[in-house]
């Protein structure tokens, strides 16, 4: 059974750096509201969300969410603890069962309650790392310093940051942050703008299966390859100046030829790392969103990132385009999701 | 007690001390000197005896008296507890000044075991020997920083680590919301708020700013009142904290004018007197403890008035 | 549907209220190792990794996807972490049969478990933001209104709980992995036991565990080539419904009604109880028998009760529930679900020992979670669909 399966809608709040006042569910059910409108369609055949119940400081945040979507009469649904982009994948892979046409996906985050940075140390092994300590900037910065040591220059950090900002100014659903200016490192070599901001906010895409797509999109963009793949844990068992998993998943995913390519890099480094591992040429247009650098709602931002790629292609402005998802520390899980017109 | 009879002379004692000045001075002889050189060394050996089996700690015989060769085997430093006594209140001259176990401990690639001290975590003195105190646990020796070549050199043994505590905090700044905040402000004047939906007529309280059936927003306030009915319940036996006693009653409460019941406490009635139907009434703290909080209504209580039919509540079960 | 697919491996811990012997890893490595032993498998012929639990709060460990993944043989593989509350093993499962359907792959290895002894389930589940505006209780608090509410509504006697409390006890004695094991169990037994939250006694409430449980989920090529008979996926099934809303059923909810008309319907069942030979049940209190039963169509509105004092729920009964023992038996709770679904493939495989219900062809899997909110159910049955 192989059906094709593309991204018919995309929706996503205006992300913000601050908290807004909204709980997780108000931030999401207004893109809800508005896929569902854009979709016109009231009722999905599965249903299927990422959160993290850290972020929101208590279990089962999923749980209250699922007010937003109108859950009656049942539905047929599922959650996955990691970004939307993996719940978008379990979905990709429900509609091609042949029963169900459409799906509803969606992701959401509220960084700016808690401590982000040390929150993602709990995600670390339980014996040998949590125990330490070490935050997320921290291991993010000693891949930097891997990845600078294999031949790359501090200026090139810099100058990914910059586009990232510039690109996250035009674009009115990311942050306004400034150029980067002359500033200390976070942790060496990392400077502040190296760094992801802390973010609120929420994602929804609708997919939908053959006909059934053509009919809600005039351009669907069609999913021609979608793949994930997770390497070791222990950072002492990996060669940190590469992203083993990301090329994996990119030759499993057929990621060739793309136009533009919407990268979950929440540290500059990992842009040019996961532009060397997907093998991406030189031409082809990366994260003109601002990506993560410029918004990142942990939990949303991989399925920003494939709402993205195929907003390119429902507007008509690229053939072929690329959305990549990554979670666990310095680019341990990645998944690459090619779409086409 | 009875009383010392008065008419004897008080008992004529003395402090003495037999204490050899410096401590004694021993030779302790080819055998023992190795063992006690590799300990000072952080190393525990054995010596194989005529027969075969590794003597720990080595002497110069076995226990059948048989010479021992001149092979020492390293032994260790992982060992088994063959057997173990507690002393809750220990002596002056005990290794350790804090409850504690003597333990015979085999190292592993030993036939034989040492009598040494086990320490097993902090007990007040007086406790009784802690479940995880058993013959057969692993244990090690731990060291002391400076030896001197000396049995000491040992401070005692130690459970092999099993369990690691993993502190684990995480702080939040959370914000209730606006649907929330505006039903607290609501209770913080003493009123209860929800909203009405526009598709299904339906009533939250408290408010969510959706209808989790429609999935739509919802804008239409509605005051309801503090009265309201217990649909079910259930009588706690564990004690918490929110409540007044034990057993308390946790309900189901259908306020009036609300079309969604509401999880509260029920007091003011033996628990075993609560019923489904039962009609009930917000007890608020005094106005002047009020604040954004439900904690404003203290629990619900019945009001006297006459039971609702179960018909009249089978719908909100 | 879309492609067969086959559960080809069953592995299982040992169950009990604190496994120390062991670390995460190798509570999930010794159920993960003896689904692929039965597979005749090793790591390196799996395909991708789905794995489940509950709350990352039980553990502390967050996302214990990224942790694991060496552990689980999953590097350079497709790994997913499924969570749906108390329904998250058996939605583990169906993620996992979804994979295999959509034909992506051909052997997935799915991995749920809980290690609730790191911490305190009581505590884990009562943690609720402040400003709440109602009491958050536990898991028995929340359920006992409920029960209450049915033995109510369909004029149950008070023993009917005590008579399954003691059926999953005495069937859990013939289970080896079982946590509660407990010779003699009786009614007058469960009866001297206190009430914790009446209408719920101490003896009518699941164990809290350290426990898991996997399988091997298989393509149809992969399942011809497996050395012990497989369990054919012949129905799955997934719902969910708010938790609080107006008029919503919670005694019956909707959610658990229409998750087993479309696996029955898939499965092209009918009549329940007599065309499935047992089924594994998600009761963590033991009410929830007689309420399932009602709720899953085994009998009518009002009879579940009846069902239940009859014996027909019993292992020489006529529609055997929870032979294993059951969650009142053995509750990590991530894998909890997991487990149902395994214990029903191994009863249709031939392969549940002493707990084998003779002649088992096809069985139900069931796990519900939330607020009896969240369902998923699977239908297996010995032969190809």
């Amino acid at each position: 059974m192989s059906r094709d399966v593309a991204v018919v809608a995309f929706a996503q709040t205006k992300h913000t750096g601050e908290d807004a006042g909204l709980t997780e569910v108000e931030l999401l059910a207004p893109v809800i509201t508005e896929i569902k409108q854009a979709t016109g369609l009231n009722r999905f055949g599965f249903t299927c969300s990422g959160s993290l119940d850290y972020l929101a400081g208590a279990p089962f945040s999923f749980v209250s969410a699922l007010d937003t979507v109108g859950a009656w009469p049942p539905i047929s649904e599922s959650h996955v603890e990691m970004d939307g982009a993996w719940a978008l994948y379990e979905a990709w892979a429900r509609l091609r069962h042949g029963d169900v046409d459409t799906a509803l996906v969606y992701g959401f985050g509220k960084s700016t309650q808690g401590s982000l940075r040390e929150l993602m140390t709990l995600q670390l092994d339980p014996y040998y790392l949590a125990p330490l300590g070490p935050d997320q900037v921290s291991l993010a910065a000693l891949q930097a310093r891997a990845f600078l040591d294999a031949g790359h220059k501090e200026d090139d950090l810099r100058a990914v940051a910059a586009r990232s900002r510039a690109a996250g100014r035009a674009n009115p659903y990311a942050l306004d942050l400034p150029d980067p200016a002359d500033e200390g490192y976070e942790v060496a070599p990392l400077r502040p703008h190296d760094c992801a901001p802390i973010t609120d906010g929420a994602a929804a895409v609708v997919l939908a299966a053959g006909d059934r797509a053509r009919e809600l999109s005039e351009r669907p963009a069609w999913i021609r390859g979608i793949d994930h793949r997770i390497e070791a844990h222990s950072l002492g068992a990996r060669d940190l100046s590469r992203s083993e998993s990301a090329a994996l998943a990119a030759e499993r995913a057929g990621a060739r030829d793309v136009e533009v390519a919407e990268l979950h890099a929440q540290f500059s480094h990992e842009e040019l790392m996961l532009r060397e591992a997907i093998g991406l040429a030189d031409g082809v247009r990366v994260n003109p969103s601002g990506g993560p650098l410029a918004a990142n709602p942990v939990m949303a931002t991989g399925l920003i990132r494939i709402g993205e790629a195929a907003s390119w292609i429902h507007r008509g402005e690229a053939r072929r385009t690329l959305g990549h998802a990554a979670s666990g520390p310095c680019l341990q899980h990645n998944l690459v999701c090619v779409l086409e017109a | 007690m009875p009383s010392e009879p008065s008419d004897r002379s008080e008992p004529l004692v003395a402090e003495h001390v037999l204490e050899f000045p410096g401590g004694y001075t021993r030779s302790v002889g080819p055998v023992i000197g190795r063992f006690l050189t590799e300990l000072r060394d952080g190393r525990l050996v054995g010596v194989r005896t005529a027969s075969g089996g590794v003597l720990f700690p080595p002497a110069e015989y076995d226990a059948d008296g048989e010479a021992v060769t001149d092979e020492y085997v390293e032994v260790g430093p992982g060992g088994t507890v063959t057997s173990w006594s507690w002393v809750s209140r220990p002596r002056a001259t005990h290794p350790l000044d804090r409850p504690f176990a003597w333990a015979l401990i085999r190292p592993d690639g030993a036939d034989t075991a040492l009598l040494h001290a086990l320490d097993v975590g902090t007990f007040e003195p007086g406790a009784d020997p802690p479940r995880s105190l058993r013959t057969g646990m692993r244990v090690r020796p731990s060291f002391r920083a400076e030896r001197t070549g000396s049995i000491r050199d040992i401070a005692c043994f130690r459970p092999d680590v099993t369990m690691i505590t993993a502190p684990s905090r995480a702080e939040y700044r959370l914000n209730a919301g606006r649907a929330l905040t505006r039903f607290l402000d609501g209770v913080s004047e003493g009123r209860l708020l929800g909203h009405r939906c526009d598709v299904c007529g339906k009533v939250y309280v408290p408010m969510r700013g959706l209808c989790p059936v429609d999935g739509v927003p919802t804008t239409e306030e509605v005051e309801v009142a503090d009265t309201g009915t217990v649909t079910t319940f259930a009588v706690n036996n564990i004690p918490d904290p929110r409540a007044p006693q034990v057993p308390f009653v946790s309900a189901y409460i259908l306020l009036d004018g609300s079309d969604i019941s509401l999880l509260a406490l029920v007091a003011g009635i033996d628990a075993d007197r609560v019923r489904m139907g039962m009609r009930v009434k917000a007890a608020w703290k005094p106005r002047e403890e009020w604040g954004r909080t439900m904690e404003n209504i203290r629990w619900f209580e019945p009001t006297g008035e006459p039971d609702v039919p179960f018909d009249a509540i089978k719908e909100y079960l | 549907m879309g492609e067969p697919c086959a559960v080809i491996g069953v592995g299982q811990t040992e169950y009990r209220t604190k496994r120390t012997d062991v670390s995460i890893a190798g509570l999930v490595r010794e159920a993960a190792l003896r689904a692929l032993e039965d597979a005749g498998l090793t790591f390196k012929d799996i395909d991708a990794v789905v794995i489940g639990k509950a709350p990352d709060l039980f553990e502390g460990v967050m996302m214990p996807e990224a942790y694991l993944a060496d552990a689980l043989g999953a590097r350079g593989k497709p790994m997913i972490r499924v969570h749906t509350a108390g329904s998250v093993g058996g939605s583990t499962a169906l993620v996992a049969a979804s994979l295999v359907q959509a034909g992506v792959h051909d052997r997935v290895l799915v991995v749920a478990w809980e290690k609730q002894s790191e911490s305190n389930a009581t505590w884990a589940l009562s943690t609720h933001p402040p400003l709440s505006p109602t009491i958050v209780v536990g898991a028995g608090g929340y359920f006992a209104p409920h029960i209450r509410a049915y033995m109510r509504r369909t004029g149950a006697p008070d023993h009917i709980g005590t008579l399954v409390a003691v059926k999953d006890r005495q069937n859990a004695l013939k289970n080896p992995y079982a946590h509660l094991r407990i010779p003699g169990i009786s009614r007058e037994m469960v009866e001297s036991t206190p009430m914790l939250w009446e209408p719920i006694r101490y003896l009518e409430t699941c164990p809290s565990s350290d426990g898991a449980a996997a399988m091997v989920l298989a393509s149809e090529s992969a399942a011809r080539r497996a050395p012990n008979p497989p369990a054919w996926v012949h129905g799955t099934a997934m719902r969910s419904e708010p938790i609080f809303f107006a008029g919503r059923d919670t005694v019956s909810p909707q959610a658990g009604k229409d998750c087993a008309a479309d696996v029955y319907r898939q499965a092209g069942i009918t009549d329940p109880r007599r065309e499935l030979d047992c089924a594994e049940v998600y009761v963590p209190f033991s009410w929830y028998e007689p309420m399932w039963l009602e709720n899953l169509g085994f009998c009518g509105e009002g009879e579940g009760w009846k069902l239940t004092e009859s014996g027909a729920t019993g292992l020489d009964g006529d529609i055997p529930w929870n032979a294993s023992g059951g969650v009142l038996s053995s509750n990590p709770i991530g894998a909890s679900g997991l487990i149902r679904f395994a214990e029903a493939a191994l009863q249709v495989r031939g392969l549940a020992g002493e707990h084998q219900v003779e002649g088992a062809r096809r069985a139900l899997g069931h796990a519900y979670g939330g607020g009896a909110q969240f369902y998923a159910m699977w239908v297996v049955g010995s032969d190809r669909p």
